[in-house]
């Protein structure tokens, strides 16, 4: 046993230093090194303008891509084997061609028993004049289905990137806020050559377009190419006229009911085609008289519904693009 | 027919080329839209009429437009506007001085 | 070689419109003529399509005088392919043009390469 030491020998010890230290009574350098308290730190403004001057030097020296020797023979590079590659690429399709049967043959494995079937009994079967309708419309109706969605995605994706409106806290959207708000501005105001010919104009190409959209089954056209006309039609209009007067009429309300309406009833009436066709049931759709306007049952309102939807898409595409929003 | 159609098929070509040779956007929007049209005339001299229609109002007619509007957009019909676009980037954006064809 | 390069001229042209639109979107940096070659590589494929139905000297198929013999009209099918693709082929390129149109107005250019220069400027 050691024996216990007085009080202020004790305090001379190290040990007695080591432990107090150990238990955070003591700072060692206290009083030994001289300290001054720090000075808060403030930024130099223009010393960080300047920093960010270098900054953006230093990014252009990188990414010069004008004075880049490296980059400017990969681009040499980039260009002589695309060029190549292209030929390459038509050498081949050009070889493969020779070795395809005539154009204008009529023995080809592209006219083989199906396109005969569709010749045959397509009158009979869809009572369309026009064959192609026929087929595009009942027995191929559900893949011109998916291509009226398609058209209706497209519309609403081309509203997406460039809808102008405000939310409802009136706040402009965010990613389109660096638009110009309206391209309504450089409208021609009155411009009296293009009203004149666009009143003569326009009711014709609309009737033009009823005319191919009613017309499908019995000669070319169709609800593609006569929604087309009349979509040209609202354009020309809305181009003379200014979007005023089409507003009295389409807006994105229309556009929506339009849309809706069409390919609901499109997916509906050929359900019902298709269930009874399949099970063999007795179908309500008369087919007509081949000829007559109203014939080949359900091709005509079809032709119809598709022809609303391409006309409202092609419209809406230019309203868009004008000024954002319909 | 066949001579026709080779000269057709010929104006495509010619069409196709100069597309992208051509220095002004709005020329080759403008090539692109005849290249619609013969193309139109082709599908009639290979019996399809509903293509030849639907080429007609479609190609010819609503893309070119929709390109037209889309050149309008980025002020690349009217010089002025452009420049003046040019200048708002200026303030902007000091490092990048918006240059396009 | 086989022996029908010269008779099947159509698809052959279609086949070199083909490579013009595909060069044309290697090789423009402007956005612009990238979607204008989109659209003829469109046309060439429905070309060479159209061209594989037509048969010489038959006529469209639509119905004349109550004829419905296989011998009378040309091949149905890739009309009515081509038909559709004509329309979808619209929306692509509006799609196309409304993308062109949100870049212009984030990097005020139309160069594809200065695009992607400023994007990288921007450290992304």
């Amino acid at each position: 046993m050691s024996k216990r030491k007085p009080a202020e020998e004790y305090h001379k010890t190290f040990a007695f230093h080591f432990f107090s230290w150990l238990r955070g009574e003591k700072d060692p350098y206290l009083g030994n090194v001289e300290m001054k308290p720090q000075k808060e730190y403030e930024p130099d403004p223009e010393l960080h303008l300047r920093h960010e001057k270098e900054h953006d030097a230093i990014l252009d020296k990188v990414y010069d891509m004008k004075h880049n020797r490296a980059l400017g023979l990969f681009h040499r590079l980039y260009q002589a084997t695309s060029i190549l590659f292209c030929l390459f690429l038509m050498a081949l399709l050009l070889v493969t061609i020779s070795h395809l049967p005539a154009t204008g043959a009529a023995v080809k494995p592209v006219n083989n028993e199906v396109a005969a079937r569709y010749i045959e009994s397509g009158l009979e079967e869809t009572g369309a004049v026009n064959i192609v309708a026929g087929m595009i419309l009942d027995y191929r109706a559900f893949d011109t289905l998916g291509e009226s969605h398609v058209l209706f995605v497209a519309t609403i994706t081309v509203l997406i990137m460039l809808r102008l409106d405000k939310n409802k806290k009136g706040e402009p959207n965010p990613l389109t806020k660096d638009m110009n708000p309206n391209d309504r501005i450089y409208e021609p105001k009155n411009d009296a050559i293009l009203q004149m010919v666009a009143s003569f104009l326009v009711p014709i190409i609309i009737i033009f377009g009823i005319y191919i959209i009613l017309n499908g089954h019995l000669g070319p056209g169709g609800g593609f190419s006569g929604g087309a006309v009349i979509g040209a039609g609202l354009i020309l209009y809305l181009n003379a006229f200014g979007f005023g007067k089409t507003e009295r009429f389409f807006t994105e309300k229309t556009y929506k009911w339009i849309c809706f309406f069409s390919l609901s009833f499109y997916c509906l009436a050929k359900s019902y085609s298709f269930y009874t066709g399949a099970n063999h049931l007795h179908s309500i759709i008369p087919k007509g008289t081949p000829g007559a306007i109203l014939s080949s049952g359900l091709i005509l309102p079809l032709n119809i519904a598709v022809g609303l939807v391409v006309a409202c898409t092609m419209y809406a595409f230019y309203a868009m693009f004008r000024k954002g929003g319909f | 027919m066949t001579a026709f159609q080779i000269i057709l098929m010929g104006l495509l070509i010619i069409c196709a080329v100069s597309v992208s040779f051509s220095k002004n956007l709005l020329n080759s929007v403008l090539i692109y839209m005849s290249f619609s049209l013969v193309m139109s005339l082709l599908w009639i001299c290979l019996e399809s009429p509903d293509l030849a229609i639907t080429e007609a109002a479609v190609g010819a007619g609503i893309t070119s437009v929709l390109f037209f509007v889309t050149l309008k957009k980025i002020h690349a019909i009217n010089v002025a506007e452009k420049e003046e676009e040019q200048k708002a980037t200026q303030r902007n954006l000091p490092e990048n001085g918006g240059k396009d064809e | 070689m086989g022996p029908n390069l010269w008779i099947n001229y159509g698809e052959a042209v279609a086949a070199i419109l083909f490579c013009i639109g595909f060069t044309n979107l290697l090789l423009q940096t402007n956005l612009i003529k990238k979607i204008i070659g989109l659209n003829i590589m469109d046309s060439a494929i429905y070309l060479f399509l159209a061209e594989k139905g037509y048969i010489a000297g038959r006529t469209a198929p639509i119905v004349t005088d109550g004829v419905t013999n296989v011998e009378a009209y040309i091949n149905p099918i890739p009309s009515g392919l081509v038909l559709t693709g004509i329309v979808v082929s619209v929306s692509v390129s509006a799609l196309m043009l409304s993308l062109t149109i949100r870049l212009y107005i984030r990097y005020h250019s139309l160069d594809l390469d200065e695009i992607a220069a400023q994007l990288k400027k921007e450290g992304r």
